[in-house]
C-alpha cells in the first residue's frame, strides 16, 4: 500500500493532527520526518535558496529527509481564507519550490475560500488519489475534525488559564512552525519553563477572538497568521507581564507586523530573530536579562 | 493649508502629479529625486529586515516632509507591499510628524468610496466627475509612456547621436505634463513617437538580446537598480523589460491565466506578486532566444525568492545563463559592474561559438 510522507515543517504544525487522525482513519500508512535535527537542517540549507526564510530551509530539509522513504509526500498550498485573510507567500510558493527540487510524488490540496477551495475538498482530493471511497473520506475528514476540535480546545483552555497564574507571564508572539521547531524555539521555551516563568502562546488562543481584536492594533492587517498574533495582545491586555516577538530570519509579514506591534504597546518586550546559524549561548543571555528585569518589577 | 506628497517611482511622478494637481486645488509637492540620503534616511528608521522598497518610499516621504508635505499617498498590494502604509504611517507619527498618510489599496482590495472620503477630507472641492476625467487621461499618458519607454528600450543601444533618446523622452515628458485634454495628449504621443522613430540608430541584425525580469518596484526604479539599463545600453545590447504600470494596472490579471498555462509543465498556482509572471516570461524569453536573462529583485523579497529554483531550472532546461541580482541599501556599485561586465563578456564567447 501507498506510503504517504508528512515533513515536519510549516503546514505540520497546522494541519498534522487533522492530517493524522485522517490517515488513521483511513488505514492508510503514514511517516513523519523526525524533528528538525542538525542533519535535516543542512539537507535544508543544501537545497534552498540563501534569502528563503528559516522555516521553508528546514521544510526543504524535511521532505529531502522523506525523500526516499514513502511513495507520496504530502505538500498542501495555503492561499487565504477570504481576502482579509491571505497567508505568506511562501505558503503560496511551497508546493511548487517541492515540486521543482525534488523528483518526487506530491499528495497537494490548496485551500483558498476565495475561490470555494476547502480544507474538506482537500482531504477528499487526496484520498481519491489513495483509492478510497467517497463516503470513506467524507466520514474519515468528519472523524479528524471532531478529534482536532477537542484537542484545540483543550489545548486554548490550559493555555488561558495560564493567565491567572500567580508567576511572571509571558506572551510568547510567534508562529507554531518556529514555537515548536527543536532547532528554532524549544531550547527558549525549555530556558523560561526551567525559569519559573508562564508562557502563554499566542497560537493557542481561540482564533476567531483574536482574528477580530487584532484590527485594534492594526487596521489594513491581511495576514491571517500574524493577525491571529497580533490579537493575541489584545486578548491577553493586562494579564501579562511581558511580550517575546520570536521570528525567523527573514520572515516576511513579521517584519512588518512586529514592529507595528512593538511600536503599539506599553509593555516590555523583547525581539528575537532565529536564523540557521545563531547560537543558543546569544539568545540564553538576552532571555536572562529579560526574565531577570521582569521579575525584579514585580518584587519592587 | 494641505501640501500633497507621493513616493516616486521611475519617470511615474509625472503623470501622478499630472493627475494630483488637476483633481485636488492643494498644492502637490514633488519629492526631490531619489539620493543616497534619501535611501540613508529610509534605512535609519526602517525595520531591519524589510523589503528594500520600503526604505526607499519612506525616505522620499521624509524628504518631501522636509520640503513641507503633510499629506501622503501610498498604494501597493500582492505582497507585504500592502501593508506598506501603516507601518510607514505608525512610524512617521512616532518621529513627531503629524501627517496623514493615504493608503489607496487596502486589504487587497481598492476601496474607491474610501478613497474618494479621504481625499474629501483634504480637499472639500473635490468633484469625482472631474477626478474621473483626469484619471483616464493619467492612465492614457501611463499607457503612452511605456508604448515610448518599450521602443526606446529596444533601441537606446544603438543610437548614433549620444543621448538623442534620451533628451526627447525629456522633452516628451516636459510636453505631457502641459496637456489639457486627451486629444491634445493623444496628438502629442503619435508626434513624439514619429521623433522617436527618426532618430538614426545603427543597429544589428544579431545584436546581443537581454531580457530583464524581476520584482516591479526594482525593476522600474532605475536609482534602486544602480541604473542597470543604462549600463547594458552602453554595452549595445538590446533590453526587454516586461513590468510597467500599465501591464500590473490592467494586463495583469488577464495574462496571468495564459502564463499559468504556458507554464503547466512547472508550476501549478499562482505565487504572489510578480513571481508565477516571471517565471512564465522567463520561458517566454528562452523560447525566443534571448542570449540571457537577468533577474533583479530587492533583498528579502519572499515571492521572487520562491521563483529563483523554478526560474533556474527553466533557463537550465533551455541552456540560457541567467544573472541574479538582490539589490540592498548598501550594495556596491562596483560590484555590480563587475559582475556585469563578466556576464556581457560571456554571453559575447557564447556567440563566437
Amino acid at each position: 500500500m501507498d506510503k504517504v510522507g508528512i515533513p515536519r515543517g510549516i503546514f505540520y504544525y497546522y494541519y498534522g493532527d487533522i492530517w493524522k487522525s485522517f490517515f488513521d482513519y483511513l488505514k492508510i500508512p503514514y511517516i513523519i520526518s523526525p524533528s528538525t535535527n542538525k542533519e535535516i537542517m543542512l539537507l535544508g540549507t543544501k537545497y534552498s535558496n540563501d534569502e528563503m526564510c528559516l522555516a521553508l530551509k528546514t521544510y526543504l530539509g524535511h521532505v529531502s529527509y522523506l525523500e526516499d522513504k514513502c511513495d507520496y509526500i504530502l505538500v498542501p498550498r495555503i492561499d487565504n481564507f477570504g481576502l482579509d485573510n491571505q497567508t505568506c507567500t511562501n505558503f503560496l510558493s511551497a508546493y511548487d519550490i517541492v515540486q521543482n527540487t525534488f523528483n518526487i510524488k506530491t499528495l497537494n490540496y490548496n485551500i483558498d475560500l476565495e475561490k470555494h477551495e476547502t480544507l474538506k475538498r482537500g482531504l477528499i482530493k487526496i484520498g481519491k488519489i489513495l483509492n478510497k471511497k467517497h463516503s470513506e473520506l467524507v466520514k474519515a475528514y468528519k472523524y479528524a475534525m471532531k478529534k482536532y476540535k477537542e484537542k484545540r480546545e483543550s489545548e486554548i483552555m490550559l493555555n488561558f488559564n495560564k493567565l491567572n497564574s500567580s508567576k511572571v507571564k509571558i506572551l510568547l508572539i510567534s508562529h507554531p512552525y518556529n514555537t515548536y521547531d527543536d532547532l528554532i524555539g524549544k531550547d527558549i521555551i525549555k530556558y523560561l519553563e526551567k525559569n519559573d516563568v508562564e508562557i502563554i502562546f499566542s497560537d493557542k488562543l481561540d482564533e476567531n477572538l483574536t482574528n477580530k481584536l487584532s484590527e485594534r492594533i492594526s487596521k489594513d492587517l491581511y495576514f491571517k497568521y500574524s493577525k491571529d498574533n497580533i490579537g493575541a495582545l489584545e486578548l491577553t491586555k493586562g494579564k501579562i507581564n511581558g511580550v517575546i516577538f520570536l521570528s525567523a530570519f527573514p520572515c516576511g509579514p513579521d517584519s512588518l507586523v512586529n514592529e507595528l506591534a512593538m511600536r503599539k504597546i506599553n509593555l516590555p518586550y523583547i525581539n528575537l530573530v532565529l536564523d540557521d546559524n545563531s547560537s543558543f549561548t546569544g539568545t540564553e543571555t538576552r532571555l536572562e536579562s529579560f526574565v531577570d528585569m521582569l521579575k525584579g518589577d514585580i518584587h519592587e | 493649508m494641505n501640501k500633497l506628497s507621493y513616493p516616486l517611482m521611475g519617470d511615474y511622478h509625472i503623470p501622478a502629479k499630472f493627475l494630483l494637481s488637476h483633481v485636488l486645488k492643494i498644492d502637490i509637492i514633488t519629492p526631490p529625486p531619489i539620493s543616497n540620503k534619501t535611501i540613508e534616511l529610509g534605512t535609519k528608521y526602517s525595520p531591519e529586515f524589510v523589503c528594500t522598497p520600503f526604505k526607499y518610499t519612506l525616505g522620499t516621504m521624509l524628504e518631501s516632509i522636509e520640503k513641507g508635505a503633510n499629506c501622503l499617498v501610498q498604494m501597493g498590494g500582492g505582497c507585504r507591499y500592502g501593508y506598506y502604509g501603516e507601518v510607514q504611517a505608525q512610524i512617521l507619527s512616532d518621529l513627531g510628524y503629524n501627517v496623514t498618510l493615504i493608503n489607496l489599496v487596502t486589504k487587497g482590495k481598492t476601496d474607491i468610496k474610501r478613497i474618494v472620503k479621504e481625499f474629501k477630507k483634504i480637499d472639500p472641492k473635490f468633484s469625482r466627475l472631474k477626478a474621473l476625467y483626469y484619471t483616464f487621461i493619467t492612465l492614457k499618458m501611463v499607457k503612452y509612456m511605456d508604448h515610448v519607454d518599450e521602443y526606446i528600450r529596444s533601441n537606446i543601444g544603438f543610437e548614433i547621436e549620444k543621448g538623442a533618446f534620451e533628451s526627447l523622452k525629456f522633452k516628451m515628458l516636459r510636453d505631457f505634463q502641459k496637456v489639457k485634454s486627451y486629444r491634445e495628449l493623444h496628438r502629442k504621443y503619435h508626434f513624439y513617437l514619429k521623433e522617436f522613430k527618426n532618430i538614426k540608430v545603427h543597429k544589428p541584425d544579431d545584436c546581443l538580446k537581454i531580457g530583464i525580469i524581476g520584482e516591479l518596484y526594482t525593476i522600474m526604479e532605475p536609482f534602486s537598480n544602480y541604473f542597470l539599463e543604462k549600463e547594458l545600453a552602453q554595452n549595445h545590447i538590446e533590453i526587454k523589460r516586461f513590468t510597467n504600470v500599465h501591464y500590473l494596472l490592467f494586463e495583469k490579471s488577464f495574462k496571468i491565466r495564459k502564463y499559468l498555462k504556458d507554464t503547466k509543465k512547472y508550476i501549478k498556482y499562482k505565487m504572489g506578486a510578480d513571481a508565477s509572471d516571471n517565471i512564465a516570461r522567463t520561458k517566454y524569453l528562452c523560447e525566443h532566444k534571448y542570449d540571457g536573462i537577468i533577474h533583479i529583485k530587492s533583498s528579502f523579497c519572499t515571492p521572487e525568492i520562491g521563483a529563483m529554483p523554478i526560474i533556474n531550472k527553466i533557463a537550465n532546461n533551455y541552456g540560457v545563463p541567467v544573472l541574479f541580482f538582490s539589490f540592498d541599501a548598501n550594495t556596491s556599485e562596483t560590484g555590480i559592474k563587475t559582475r556585469l561586465e563578466a556576464f556581457y563578456d560571456m554571453l559575447e564567447m557564447r556567440r563566437g561559438k
